[in-house]
């Protein structure tokens, strides 16, 4: 025992408790870690997964991206994008790509959520990279709505304007409207940062900070959303409101001082 | 005593007749103000009928719209960056840190009875009141209205307007909204490069380092009390002006130089003038009701170190938006200064845009040698120089307005942003030379077409079979008001140099502003820049010529 007090503060002590730790945790982790059985189902049905997700991949995608995800000169290599690039770029409809432009437009989605999970379980498969993230990540119950709001007037007002109404970038390149983008893709684009948009990480920006402008946006951005004053006109700010004054309010103006100038008392003919 | 007053007057009242209370009250303020005679001289004053003529009084009633509102907005807004945390009703900014000026504007939109209609008006009607000045100065500058006597109410005019956007624009910066404090960035970055004196100006302006926290309350003042002060007396001096020379008119039969003819001021003006201010409250009060503008709850507070996507002034200031956005960013670097052209000289051209267009009776007037007084108008086709330079002037602005939204441009015509920049580069030298040159070939097309009217007279659409088979369209004949109409205005000659040599053989100098002038002159009302109208003469030839078509 005295032995022990006395090397306490042995400059290794430290090193000595984190390795004693970490086989303490390491030996509970193997005795209460899920049965075998239940593991070899589960890799079963992951390597079933991209099984398929490697043949749709051939059909739809391997043309630009290259057989083995590799890349070609139509598509960039997909090895290490992760599931949740391909949930997010497929699921909304941006791949398969139809034609190059300045950038991948949205459109309808042409494979189901099964056949996409399919894909990103291939794509996973060929290198590390953000998983899909499930529904409590990406939820927008009890967030920060105000702070959701600072955090996206700081991070993304600059491309998507301030209640992502969206916003031009140089050559014909984009920020899309987010008006009503599905939570869980809100969610992989900060994650993945596609195309022109550049990635927030878990370690630049933490799942609650992402929850509270997914909540952000469902409040002032969604059509369920209100906009107190009356028609929003857009909210695309001073452009639209000066182009209303000039055709709704001067227009009315101008029509309702002809009426009233042709309206003119005339002399009596007798 | 007063007993004895009251009773020597009623015994001569009950002498005569009673007058009625209306009357009396009149006989008061007379007795004391001499306002009859005033009233007499001027409540008969005669107010020609055109709808372009109302354009004034629309810019009138909405100044009065915005002081009304303001009035009732000061009551609530505080002028005041001192920080706060927002606890108010709007969800979306509870709990956020901002200034007394943006949580006081929340408030009034939010919890103030009538507060966010009012903010809207007044924010509507400021947009109105400086389209309808700037349509408004359209309609003097191209009817020629601005000619003498109505200079010095043309200047006043366009000090208004130039008022007009400065108490816009620091009124739209008083709420400390992202939106707004991102214009005022801007300014402080128009300032800032000004050479020598632009820090000196800025840190005086802020009180320090941008935004520090005097802006709001010096903006304030500012925009409630300075500028309004200043705009109302201009107002005046403006009405006092049109009254005192009187109105123009279009030509027509009875009217001349010399007479004014239409309604008088009292009552028929008056009610017509009375009716339409309240038609006009109505309109703003109705956009104001259906349409959000300024949604300051959606924009959030300013912070330095925040910025937001398509970011645009209000309309008024928007050519100043375009003139930097479009400018290159260049920069000279020497001694370890920089110079920022690319902020720089839009700051310059900025005035000049402006000033193009306040100089230019003052330059016709020169130009043109007409020092005679005006009073009936010009229509814009037969003054085609001038026509031509003011839609140029248009289109200069406009291509501007068009670089001030290049984004919006972009992303709702699906461009790209650096060929609009590229479009609005070129066009601020070329758009106004073509809009010049079409203008006036139009004008001109428009003088030929009246030249043939008159002599050969309407077109009837009646088609009628010769007997020997042709076909020919009857033209009617224009009635005599109408050829007086067509032909009323003059058609001024260019100035001639003065012969060098005089006629007892001595030289003379002809300075090289004469020289000048006279090319001027030419191009205003030399060859090709009108079409001779139809004389007396040509007319009684041809309808004495047995009726040929
Ligand atoms: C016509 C060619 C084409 C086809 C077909 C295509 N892609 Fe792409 N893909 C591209 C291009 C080009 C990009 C790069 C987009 C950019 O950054 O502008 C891209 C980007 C991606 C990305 C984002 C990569 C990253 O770095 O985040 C993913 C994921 C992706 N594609 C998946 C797919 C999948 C899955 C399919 C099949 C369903 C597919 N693509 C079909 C051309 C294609
Ligand atoms: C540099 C500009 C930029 C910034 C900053 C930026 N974005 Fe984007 N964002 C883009 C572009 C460009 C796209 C379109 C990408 C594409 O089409 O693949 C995009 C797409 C998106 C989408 C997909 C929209 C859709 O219709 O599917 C979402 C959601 C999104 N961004 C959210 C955000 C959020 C949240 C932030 C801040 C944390 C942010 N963005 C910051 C440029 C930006
Ligand atoms: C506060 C803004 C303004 C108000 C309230 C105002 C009001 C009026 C009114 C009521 C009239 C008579 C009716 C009419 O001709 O429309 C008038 C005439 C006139 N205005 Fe303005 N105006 C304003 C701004 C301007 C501007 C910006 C200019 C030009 C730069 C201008 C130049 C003139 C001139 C020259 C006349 C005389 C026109 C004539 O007699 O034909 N005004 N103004």
């Amino acid at each position: 025992m005295k032995k022990l007090s006395a090397r306490r503060r042995h400059p290794l002590a430290a090193v000595v408790v984190l390795l004693f730790a970490l086989a303490v945790t390491g030996g509970l982790y193997a005795a209460f870690a899920p049965a075998d059985t239940a593991k070899a189902d589960d890799t079963a049905a992951q390597s079933l997964a991209i099984e398929e997700g490697k043949k749709l991949y051939s059909v739809g995608c391997a043309s630009c991206h290259g057989t083995g995800g590799q890349g070609t000169t139509d598509g960039p290599s997909l090895v290490g994008v992760g599931a949740s690039a391909v949930d997010f770029q497929v699921g909304t409809g941006r791949m398969p790509l139809q034609q190059q432009g300045a950038q991948a437009p949205k459109k309808k989605a042409i494979y189901d959520q099964a056949e996409i999970d399919q894909l990103a379980a291939y794509i996973a498969s060929l290198g590390a990279g953000p998983s899909v993230p499930s529904k409590d990540q990406y939820s927008p119950d009890g967030a920060d709505i105000a702070k959701g709001g600072e955090l996206f007037r700081t991070n993304c007002a600059q491309c998507h304007n301030f209640t992502g109404k969206g916003g031009a970038l140089s050559n014909g390149k984009f920020a899309p409207s987010l008006e009503d983008v599905n939570p869980k893709h809100i969610y992989e684009a900060m994650q993945t940062g596609p195309q022109n948009m550049p990635s927030f990480p878990d370690t630049t920006m933490s799942e609650k900070n992402k929850k509270d402008i997914i909540a952000y946006l469902d409040t002032v951005n969604s059509s369920k959303s209100q906009s107190p004053g009356g028609l929003e006109l857009g909210g695309l700010g001073p452009v639209s409101e000066g182009l209303f004054a000039w055709i709704f309010g001067l227009g009315a103006l101008i029509v309702v001082a002809i009426w009233v100038a042709a309206r003119t008392a005339k002399a009596k003919k007798s | 005593m007063s007993t004895a007053t009251t009773d020597a007057y009623s015994a001569d009242a009950q002498g005569r007749r009673k007058a009625p209370a209306g009357e009396r009250v009149a006989d008061w303020a007379d007795g004391r103000l001499g306002i009859y005679s005033l009233a007499k001289a001027n409540m008969r004053k005669i107010f020609p009928d055109h709808w372009s003529f109302m354009l004034g009084e629309v810019c009138l009633y909405s100044f009065l719209i915005i002081i009304l509102t303001g009035v009732y907005l000061t009551l609530f807004f505080h002028p005041s960056m001192e920080e706060t945390v927002y606890h108010g009703p709007y969800v979306p900014m509870q709990g956020m840190r901002m200034s007394e000026a943006f949580a006081s504007t929340l408030n009034i939109s939010f919890d103030v009875r009538g507060g966010l209609l009012v903010r809207q008006i007044h924010h509507w009607a400021a947009l109105i009141f400086l389209a309808g000045m700037f349509v408004h100065m359209m309609r003097v500058f191209f009817t020629g209205a601005f000619r003498k006597p109505r200079e010095i109410n043309w200047l006043f005019g366009f000090l208004l307007f130039v008022l007009g956007m400065f108490t816009g624009f620091t009124g739209y910066s008083l709420p400390d909204d992202l939106l707004s404090g991102t214009g005022v960035r801007f300014m402080e970055g128009a300032i800032l490069s000004i050479p020598i004196i632009g820090t000196y100006i800025s840190m005086f302006l802020f009180g320090g380092e941008f935004p520090g926290s005097d802006f709001v309350p010096r903006f304030f003042s500012i925009h409630v009390l300075l500028l309004p002060g200043i705009m109302l007396g201009l107002v005046v001096a403006h009405m006092i002006l049109v009254i005192y020379h009187k109105h123009t008119q279009f030509p027509g039969p009875g009217r001349t130089n010399k007479n004014v003819v239409g309604m008088p001021l009292m009552p028929v003006y008056m009610a017509k003038a009375g009716g339409f201010f309240f038609l006009v409250f109505g309109v703003i009060a109705a956009i104001s009701a259906l349409a959000t503008i300024n949604p300051i709850w959606a924009i959030g507070p300013y912070r330095p170190d925040q910025v937001s996507t398509g970011a645009q002034p209000d309309w008024y200031m928007g050519f100043s938006e375009g003139l930097i956005r479009v400018m290159p960013g260049w920069e000279i670097n020497f001694w370890g200064h920089t110079l920022v052209l690319g902020v720089l000289i839009p700051l310059i051209i900025f005035p000049t845009v402006l000033a193009a267009i306040a100089v230019y009776p003052f330059i016709e007037s020169w130009v043109t040698g007409d020092k005679r007084e005006h009073h009936l108008l010009d229509r814009p086709r037969n003054a085609p120089t001038r026509t031509a330079f003011g839609a140029a002037w248009i289109s200069w602005y406009f291509v501007l307005l068009v670089g001030g939204g290049n984004d919006l441009w972009a992303t709702h015509f699906h461009l790209s942003i650096n060929a609009i920049t590229w479009f609005v580069r070129i066009g601020f030298f070329v758009v106004p030379v073509l809009v010049f040159v079409a203008t006036r070939r139009i004008c001109m097309g428009l003088q030929r077409r009246d030249r043939d009217k008159v002599l050969h007279g309407r077109e009837s659409g009646i088609i009628k079979r010769l007997p020997h088979g042709e076909f020919v369209e009857v033209h009617e004949p224009l009635s005599q008001e109408q050829l007086h109409t067509l032909t009323a205005h003059e058609q001024p000659e260019p100035l001639e140099l003065v012969p060098e040599v005089d006629e007892n053989g001595v030289e003379r100098k002809v300075g090289a502003t004469q020289k000048l002038r006279v090319k001027l002159s030419k191009g205003f009302y030399g060859e090709g820049t009108q079409i001779p109208k139809a004389t007396a003469e040509e007319f009684q030839e041809i309808t004495s010529g047995h009726g040929h078509h």
